[in-house]
């Protein structure tokens, strides 16, 4: 009996080192602290506040090359259903010279045989599904993406 | 026929007469304190009708606008300042608020015959119903928008370069009036289609 609890005792010893850098070595950057993150279920915790939305019309650059670009205004109150479809009042082609906005990408004229249709394919039509606005939240977990770039630049693992 | 004349003949030859009973400071007098009586209770039961809690003491408001209303910006916002029915609906102008009101006797004559008492018939009406709102507001210049949002204190340095730019180019030249842009902005749309959005083609003449 002796034997086997300083036996077990003996195997996690050797295990913490790789337990510990494993929960570690997983994120690159430390994860923020947030508020809601674990804690005792009998305990409740006041929620952190409401990240603001950034409505600052910004472009902001696509972290690589097909990703569905990012809304850089306020879509409070969008309606998107059978009746109608707020943003394409603007993106639409037709409606982008009174609007200024940039047109929604030709590959949304297509459908999934890829034929080009006159107008916006139903697939694409719930421009949520892809497209988002951003908060000033920062991230819960920390990653370490690194766009194609930074990849062929051939930067240290980790860099931006 | 016949008695309805003869009925009106007498009261005519009684009303032609002058009075035998009262004196005429009676009459002056009195007729004046009844006039300011009857329009005083005149207007109080014109405000009462005039009040958000009378619009949605009727299901159809208080289910569907109503709902809907409660989810936009113009019920819940940081500074929790709010716009009531008649804010946008009721003109505030006396002569423009009675006609309105008197157009709004269709509405009495369709609460009774139930045009709208479901949700399906609220949206089967709703393109007729949002293109009256729509006509009203185009023909009064957005009246009721501009009760609240003037153009002389819009200050655009505070707004969005997007909603900026179109402001000057569209509100401020005149070319375009509030409600050619911003449709649907306190309740659902209808069926879109046909409606151009303000920025696109020719605003229809008005």
């Amino acid at each position: 009996m002796k034997t086997r609890i300083t036996f077990a005792a003996l195997a996690l010893a050797a295990a913490m080192p790789l337990l510990v850098s494993g929960v570690f070595a997983a994120d690159g950057a430390a994860p923020a602290k947030v508020s809601s993150g674990p804690h005792p279920i009998t305990q409740e915790i006041p929620a952190d506040p409401m990240a603001k939305e950034i409505t600052d019309d910004h472009k902001r650059a696509r972290n690589y090359a097909d990703q569905p670009p990012l809304i850089p205004h306020a879509i409070r109150d969008y309606q998107i259903d059978l009746n109608i479809n707020k943003c394409m009042t603007c993106h639409d082609r037709k409606n982008t010279e009174g609007s200024q906005a940039p047109m929604v990408s030709v590959t949304h004229f297509q459908d999934r045989d890829g034929q080009t249709l006159g107008a916006v394919s139903p697939r694409r039509y719930f421009c949520t599904q892809c497209h988002v606005p951003q908060t000033d939240a920062q991230p819960i977990t920390g990653n370490r993406f690194r766009d194609i770039d930074s990849i062929l630049a051939g930067g240290k693992e980790g860099a931006k | 026929m016949k008695g309805l004349l003869s009925l009106a003949g007498r009261f005519w030859r009684v009303f032609s007469r002058p009075s035998v009973h009262f004196s005429l400071g009676f009459l002056t007098l009195g007729g004046f304190l009844a006039g300011v009586m009857f329009w005083g209770g005149f207007n109080t039961a014109l405000e009462v009708t005039n009040k958000e809690a009378f619009c949605i003491s009727c299901h159809e408001m208080k289910n569907n606008p109503y709902e809907e209303l409660k989810q936009t910006i113009h019920f819940t916002n940081r500074s929790g300042v709010r716009a009531t029915c008649p804010d946008c609906h009721v003109p505030h102008d006396w002569t423009q608020k009675i006609g309105r009101k008197m157009q709004a006797s269709k509405e009495v004559w369709g609460k009774i015959f139930g045009t709208i008492d479901t949700r399906e018939k609220f949206l089967d009406k709703r393109l007729e119903l949002a293109t009256h709102e729509w006509d009203r507001l185009k023909s009064n210049n957005s009246l009721e928008c501009r009760n609240c949002h003037s153009a002389e204190s819009m200050d655009i340095t505070r707004q969005n370069p997007r909603a900026a730019k179109m402001h000057e180019t569209y509100l401020f030249t005149g070319e375009r009036t509030c409600i050619d842009c911003h449709k649907g902005i306190a309740h659902r749309l209808p069926d879109m289609k046909g409606v151009e959005p303000g920025w696109t083609g020719t605003v229809s003449a008005k």
